[in-house]
């Protein structure tokens, strides 16, 4: 029978396989995490900020320009490789993971799939060195409801004046350059919003002072007001009217990226349990060693790992150019699902010290709520994923 | 200068892994187990790759012995900088046996034939705790040997006008050692702190060339003079014992038999 073989693996190898470069990538961040970022976790959380050595130092190790290619300064690696980082990151800190999330998976693919030669070379090498980036869709009033957006650009010869404001934006106290979401043509409805590129110091931008949330704590998510902002239409991204499209089609990118936001979270509280309740002693044994502890455990794995072949797989349909929408969708509600019940079995696992913040469970728990409500809230992906099956069945 | 340095890196059982002996005895579990790059070797590297930063070096060639998977420690090195390596080929049985006396033989031929004017290892490895490498390899050559570190705090290796130059912190102060080149450095844990391999520079070094050679190549026996007869876990560490006063430790102290 004939075997045909690629690089020393048969040719349908199981989900868990990567390229050498991928396992390098992981383990180099891997390592960078406990040693970079792990010693500032807890203080970021406390103080609501994020360390500016740990952003530095993300840029330094080029995981904020993953996809970019080497010719504008960026790491030009693949799409799975950034699914990894973020993964790895993750387990250490979903606040640092979320802000490669997003620089990776929005900014930097919306720039190079849509940026005219000129914006590229001006915004990327920026964006694999020392620019963070924000997007700015969601508003006051619209939040799964996108386009129903309310901010306005109205054109005047080659510039465009903006007015209105946004919410929930993430990464806005450190961001460089903003991706502002604007109504163009009301008068189209959903058809007249663009996308406007906008530097941090445009005059009539404000960003408003942060929200003091749940979990996440660590990324800044800020309201913006965009006050008679004057911005050059050499600065539109992609074609007046179709930002819509463009919101659409990457956050289907981003949906996979978060899913390994809460696959990391979701396995770095596990990690830091599973040795505990080995260590544990109660009535004689380890915890570990009681049935009812060991069944409980042993379920929540088993959902870990679906998770993981879920967002792997996910990642790799779209790597191969194939149609992914409906597994990004379900990759990405699962893991949430998924966050949510392990870190809070976790704390139960924990007893009295998984309530504390001495203990860095607590904080997996608050982190995870987000995942069922931000870039498409489960009831969203269910049903995009609902209409997908129906039209499975069009025949 | 138009130095070439030569790094050995070696492959061990990565340090945060519990080892396990065998049931048969014969050695350590190494199947499925996690291994890396040597921490000593990593400083290694590190120092090499600093000495090129500084123009004092033009290139760092990293070797490894061993089977395929020594690969993947040579590609690290480069990721860390180094610019091309060489991957000598050692399998089954001749690598379970192979060690410092060899290893020492291969790098002293390839020394010769890559011109080199550098050789930095490091001091031991975590696996077998040798540390005799660096010292043959310099022995068979009749080069020059030093380790920056001997113990003490080291600062500095710099390269002075064909000589290379160390200082290390002593007792009385800072003692500054010039030897000849060709050399062997080898590094401790204090002469740096080995830099992360970004992912820019993995992806460069998926570019860079690792050649292949046989040990016959370079006319090297690898046979060993050495047989492991068995090996064994420490004996388990027993519980002590408390006692409440110091008549109590006294007694139980001529129990045992130790006073």
């Amino acid at each position: 029978m004939f075997v045909w073989r690629v690089a020393g693996l048969p040719a349908f190898p199981p989900l868990q396989s990567f390229s050498e470069e991928e396992s390098m990538m992981r383990d180099a961040v891997k390592k960078f995490a406990q040693e970079r970022i792990a010693p500032f976790v807890s203080k970021m959380d406390e103080d609501s900020v994020m360390d500016a050595d740990v952003i530095s130092a993300l840029f330094e190790q080029g995981l904020m320009g993953i996809e970019i290619g080497a010719e504008y300064g960026g790491t030009g690696s693949s799409f799975f490789s950034s699914i990894l980082v973020i993964e790895e990151l993750a387990k250490v800190d979903p606040s640092v993971s979320v802000l490669c999330d997003i620089q990776n998976t929005l900014i930097n693919t919306l720039l190079t799939n849509l940026g005219t030669e000129e914006q590229k070379q001006h915004y990327l090498p920026r964006l694999a060195s020392d620019t963070v980036g924000s997007f700015c869709l969601s508003e006051s009033e619209s939040g799964s409801d996108a386009f129903s957006l309310k901010t306005k650009a109205e054109k005047h010869k080659d510039y465009y004046i903006i007015n209105g404001s946004k919410m929930w934006i993430s990464n806005a106290e450190h961001a460089g350059v903003f991706l502002v979401m604007a109504n163009a043509e009301p008068a189209a409805g959903y058809r007249g919003i663009t996308c406007f590129i906008v530097d941090r110091h445009t005059d009539g931008l404000h960003i408003g002072r942060k929200e003091n949330k749940l979990g996440l704590r660590a990324s800044s998510t800020c309201p913006l007001t965009f006050d008679n902002m004057k911005v050059h239409e050499k600065n539109i991204l992609g074609k007046v009217g179709h930002g819509y499209k463009y919101a659409i089609g990457m956050l289907n990118g981003g949906r996979i990226g978060i899913a390994a936001q809460m696959l990391g979270l979701a396995q770095g509280c596990f990690d830091h349990t599973v040795p505990y309740t080995r260590q544990r002693v109660q009535f004689g044994k380890r915890i570990f060693d009681f049935q009812g502890m060991q069944h409980q455990i042993a379920h929540v794995a088993t959902q870990l790992e679906a998770a993981r072949l879920l967002t792997y797989n996910a990642a790799r349909l779209k790597e191969a150019g194939r149609s992914f929408i409906k597994e990004a969708c379900m990759a990405k509600y699962f893991s949430a699902e998924v966050a949510t019940l392990t870190t809070s079995k976790c704390i139960e696992w924990m007893g009295g010290v998984g309530f504390t913040k001495d203990y860095p469970i607590e904080k997996y728990y608050r982190d995870c709520k987000i995942g069922a409500i931000y870039e498409g809230t489960t009831n969203i992906q269910l049903s995009t994923m609902a209409k997908m099956i129906d039209q499975e069945y069009d025949g | 200068m138009s130095a070439r340095v030569l790094v050995g890196v070696k492959r061990v059982i990565d340090y945060a892994v519990k080892i396990r002996v065998k049931p048969d005895r014969t050695g350590v579990v190494t199947d499925g187990v996690k291994h890396s790059m040597n921490p000593f070797c990593e400083i290694a590297v590190e120092e090499a790759v600093k000495l090129k930063e500084k123009k004092l070096v033009k290139e760092v060639v990293a070797v490894s012995c061993g089977p395929q998977q020594v690969q993947e420690t040579i590609r690290t090195a480069l990721a860390m900088g180094a610019d091309r390596g060489i991957h000598v080929e050692v399998s089954g049985k001749d690598y379970e046996t192979l060690g410092p006396l060899q290893v020492s033989k291969i790098l002293a031929a390839l020394a010769k034939k890559e011109q080199a004017d550098l050789i930095i290892l490091g001091k031991q490895a975590i696996d077998d705790d040798c540390n005799q490498t660096g010292q043959m390899t310099a022995a068979l050559l009749d080069w020059p040997q030093r380790s920056p570190e001997d113990g003490t705090f080291a600062s500095e290796v710099n390269i002075e006008a064909d000589k290379l130059k160390v200082v290390r912190e002593i007792d009385g102060g800072l003692e500054t050692i010039k030897i000849n080149l060709p050399a062997v450095v080898t590094a401790d844990l204090r002469l740096n702190t080995p830099r992360y391999a970004t992912l820019p520079n993995i992806m460069k070094a998926k570019k860079k060339k690792i050649a292949n050679v046989k040990p016959a190549d370079l006319g090297v026996d690898v046979s060993s003079r050495l047989e492991v007869l068995k090996v064994d876990e420490p004996p388990q560490r027993q519980a002590g014992v408390k006692v409440e006063t110091v008549h109590d430790l006294v007694g139980k102290l001529k129990e045992a038999g130790r006073i």
